[in-house]
């Protein structure tokens, strides 16, 4: 059955992020907790850190461009709500935790370097206590976003093996064309 | 006539068939393997390894806590000035700070003491941390002591140190039988402290040498990389240290000496690089390099104003010695990440807590002429 696909480009988006995403939030939770590996976790940490912001951005104008198939027709409202809801709270968390993060550097007066001599200018004036209150978020926000991804896995896995919906396959199909649209299941 | 049976939604669990019962199995175990992995690499799974968060409480264990100070190296006055290349650095790293031209320096001298209010006794190692920042960005921060090697090769060391040096609560001084029995584990400790207690002390924080202990690496236009330490050395004559007797000594005599000498007139220093050769130990800070060793004078410090701690000033800066720019590399000496992450945590703790003023105030500068009237007469 042709059933409705993500378009190409989103699913490689979903999927190139989906990998830097979670070794992001491996490598974030890692260093706090390590002596040893601190500095080079750091020094991939914050171009990494970037590259998801920028990807984020490329993200919210490619969904505006290729929109995601619809749901399938039999699925239930909670079901439904569950899905807006966490994809919403996925977004804000992904645009929300790299530019805390940027701006705590820039409340602490830390260099945002990414590679090199290549370095981003701070967005926020030096305060400390912002920096602590920000620092805090970062962590916060990290956690917050680490507990949605789980969801995310939870609910795609559930499509994919106890409802059998076509979800999904709608991104994780390898097939290059979109589908037929309007044909859930 | 056989009905047709009532068509069960795919979404509904319950009563749940085998093949939910299968698929909300292998849910669980991919989530489960997935959150394990997560708790492993916080921690929560090895309880017992040395973390930053561990050295800083244990820093909070020895001092106390102290809300909004350092906690090491609490006790300390700021300064600023700039930094004059003379280009001889060039030749070994492409970062700006090496080329010709002054670069604006904000810098804090300090004792390495994790108590703010301690009174100077003379037996303090000295501090001399710097933030130079080029116009054209890549900001290099160091910390430098004035001592010729650090007490310890690794960040295990240093925490077993912090323990085995503190004040024993009954009797309010060292136990020296924790520290013998650390020793004994850590001959690198009792070789770099007979270095260390053997220095020439001099008489205040203006006429020190002030060294980074940690190897770096300085990486030239070509990329090709040099281990590398370096030091500041005054240009003001070292004059050995004779303490005043405990009733002549005021409380903060090292820093009013320090102010009073900024009063007269800037203080300067020579950036001293010392270039290591093929075989030179670069991840052991308690071993000193061979003599003999290139050194190349890179440039003078110029410090020529001097400050309480406050808002914005050297007391906001993280003088984590891996902020560095392009040009200048870490080396293989575990101290400096750890370093690194153990400065990240005491600047979060502090920047978020409330602030006292610092022990160590500026007075307000003298009239130069004094007699003379301000308004010239």
């Amino acid at each position: 059955m042709d059933t409705p696909r993500f378009a190409l480009f989103s699913r490689l988006l979903h999927w190139l992020m989906a990998l830097m995403i979670l070794a992001m939030l491996f490598i974030g939770i890692g260093m706090v907790a390590s002596l040893a590996d601190y500095h080079w976790l750091l020094s991939i940490h914050r171009p990494l850190g970037i590259a998801i912001l920028a990807l984020v951005a490329v993200r919210l104008v490619n969904r505006q461009l290729n929109p995601p198939p619809p749901l399938p027709a039999d699925m239930p409202p909670v079901l439904r709500f569950a899905a807006h809801a966490s994809h919403v709270a996925l977004y804000a968390l992904m645009l929300a935790v790299p530019l805390v993060g940027w701006a705590m550097l820039s409340a602490g007066r830390l260099p945002v370097v990414l590679y090199g001599g290549l370095e981003l200018p701070p967005i926020v004036p030096q305060d400390v206590m912002l920096y602590a209150w920000l620092r805090a978020a970062h962590t916060a926000l990290a956690l917050a976003l680490f507990a949605t991804f789980l969801l995310h896995l939870a609910a795609a896995l559930m499509h994919g093996l106890v409802f059998r919906d076509g979800v999904f396959a709608s991104m994780a199909s390898l097939r290059a064309r979109r589908g037929t649209p309007g044909r859930p299941g | 006539m056989i009905s047709k049976p009532p068509d069960r939604s795919r979404y509904r669990l319950w009563p749940p068939s085998t093949g939910v019962l299968a698929g909300l199995g292998v849910t669980g175990l991919v989530l489960a393997g997935v959150a394990g992995a997560f708790a492993y690499t916080v921690g929560l799974l090895s309880p017992g390894a040395l973390t930053q968060t561990r050295i800083v409480d244990r820093f909070q264990a020895v001092n106390g806590i102290h809300p909004g100070f350092r906690r090491n190296h609490a006790k300390g006055v700021c300064v600023t000035g700039t930094f004059a290349g003379n280009g001889a650095g060039a030749r070994l790293s492409r970062a700006a700070v090496f080329g010709s031209g002054a670069v604006p320096v904000v810098g804090r001298f300090a004792v390495g003491i994790g108590k703010p209010f301690l009174p100077d006794t003379g037996a303090e190692v000295r501090s001399l941390a710097l933030s130079f920042r080029p116009a054209s960005g890549g900001e290099w921060r160091t910390g430098m002591n004035d001592i010729p090697v650090f007490p310890v090769n690794t960040a295990d060391g240093f925490y077993g140190l912090l323990a085995a040096s503190a004040a024993d609560p009954a009797t309010g001084k060292p136990d020296p039988a924790q520290m013998t029995a650390f020793l004994g584990t850590h001959p690198e400790t009792a070789r770099a402290l007979g270095l260390i207690k053997a220095r020439p002390v001099s008489s205040g924080f203006a006429d020190a040498r002030y060294n980074g202990l940690n190897a770096f690496r300085f990486v030239d236009s070509s990329g090709a990389s040099t281990p590398v330490r370096w030091s500041m050395v005054a240009l003001d004559p070292f004059v050995a240290q004779v303490p005043p007797s405990g009733a002549a000594r005021e409380p903060n005599y090292l820093f009013d000496g320090l102010v009073a000498r900024l009063q007269q007139g800037p203080l300067r220093y020579r950036l001293v690089i010392t270039v290591g050769q093929p075989g030179d130990p670069t991840n052991d800070a308690t071993l000193p390099w061979p003599a003999g060793r290139e050194e190349i004078d890179a440039g003078t410090l110029t410090l020529d104003h001097v400050e309480a701690e406050g808002p914005g000033n050297c007391r906001d800066i993280n003088y984590d010695p891996l902020v560095l720019p392009d040009g200048i590399a870490t080396s293989n000496d575990p101290l400096l990440s750890a370093r690194s992450a153990a400065y990240s945590v005491s600047f979060t703790r502090r920047a978020g807590e409330p602030k006292t003023p610092s022990e160590v105030q500026v007075p307000a500068r003298p009239p130069a002429t004094p007699g003379v009237p301000a308004t010239g007469g």
